[in-house]
């Protein structure tokens, strides 16, 4: 465990972004978002204030705000190098395009299969 | 004889130059990083089926008439109330599990060993939630390949692919939490064992940490993909 022990001294400036009142910031930013996520999906799309497309993407983008504050914060990425920042994100490209690829694919099927 | 250094000889100590970790990430966590990408992309792969079925399908069931029963409390009546428990144990065990990685860069053992049991103990929950789910689900006639008798005609295909990527899909997610929670065991045990304490470093809680948060990132799509949207 001899690499370990070397980077003991890189790793102790490092992490001074995450404190315990972060910590529950986050918790906060999260229930809070999930919180809303309930709100639309019980009160507001029974009620007709919403469509269920505009909330499908209200439910998405929320989503995609709770995982940056995970990955960020909780994971941490946020604090870390920005070569290894862009090694770890960069390669979702590909699964935009996979995603982009697919609902095209159901979406011809739903038109012109069933 | 000269005592300048020619310019090829000078010595380099750019992060890229070599002799020294460009990333400052230790190796075992950029490993775990890379594994989590590897498994991203499984649960990427799954999800994206689903929405292509779902997408694909004249109709699909209704999330909030399947998932309306709170099991040993309603029936039905009560839609996302049930997960919406599971959401929370699971985020809350994603902060203690972060504060015991707080606890461990300050080296308190026993904070360590505090958070890593609610952790576990979180994660033991959850668990215990969704077999209370699929218990549920699985008396109302949802399996693999199985579906309730009120599907006819052509809901049928739809409804069956649904209970088929449910069951795949939160049963690869509890997996992996149940993973979690043995590897978080193992790493509460060793913390116990003042094994961290000998290294004079918790990097190894950093990396369940990681796993463990990844878990619960995945859940974060799961939730909505399956219940919300």
């Amino acid at each position: 465990m001899s690499a370990e022990h070397t980077h003991e001294n890189d790793h102790a400036g490092e992490h001074e972004g995450m404190t315990k009142k972060k910590i529950w910031q986050v918790f906060f930013y999260l229930l809070a978002i999930t919180g809303v996520e309930f709100f639309i999906a019980l009160y507001m799309l029974p009620k007709g204030l919403l469509s269920h497309g505009v909330g499908n993407v209200i439910y998405i983008v929320l989503t995609l705000v709770k995982a940056f504050y995970i990955v960020a914060y909780f994971m941490h990425l946020k604090f870390e190098k920005f070569a290894f920042k862009t090694s770890i994100v960069v390669v979702f490209l590909f699964i935009i395009y996979f995603i982009v690829l697919m609902l095209n694919e159901g979406s011809y099927q739903n038109l012109y299969m069933d | 004889m000269s005592t300048t250094v020619s310019q090829l000889d000078e010595l380099k100590d750019e992060a890229w130059s070599g002799g020294k970790s460009p990333f400052a990430v230790e190796y075992g966590k950029i490993m775990m990083w890379f594994f989590l990408i590897s498994d991203a992309f499984t649960f990427s792969a799954f999800l994206i089926y689903y929405g292509t079925q779902r997408f694909t399908r004249i109709s699909w069931p209704d999330p909030d008439l399947v998932f309306q029963s709170i099991p040993g409390i309603a029936d039905h009546g009560y839609p996302l109330v049930f997960v919406g428990i599971m959401t929370f144990i699971l985020i809350m065990s994603s902060v203690t599990m972060v504060l015991a990685v707080e606890a461990g860069h300050r080296r308190a053992k026993k904070e360590v060993v505090v958070w890593m049991i609610w952790t576990i103990i979180g994660g033991l929950t959850f668990l215990g939630c969704q077999a209370l789910e699929w218990t549920h689900l699985h008396h109302e006639g949802y399996w693999w390949g199985s579906i309730p008798a009120q599907y006819t005609g052509v809901d049928t295909i739809g409804a069956t692919q649904f209970a088929n990527l449910f069951f795949t899909i939160t049963g690869f997610h509890g997996f992996h939490v149940f993973s979690g929670v043995v590897i978080n065991i193992i790493i509460l045990l060793m913390t116990m064992a003042n094994t961290f304490e000998k290294r004079k470093n918790y990097l190894m809680v950093e990396k369940v940490g990681l796993y463990w948060h990844f878990v619960d990132l995945v859940w974060v799509f799961v939730f909505t993909f399956f219940y919300l949207v």
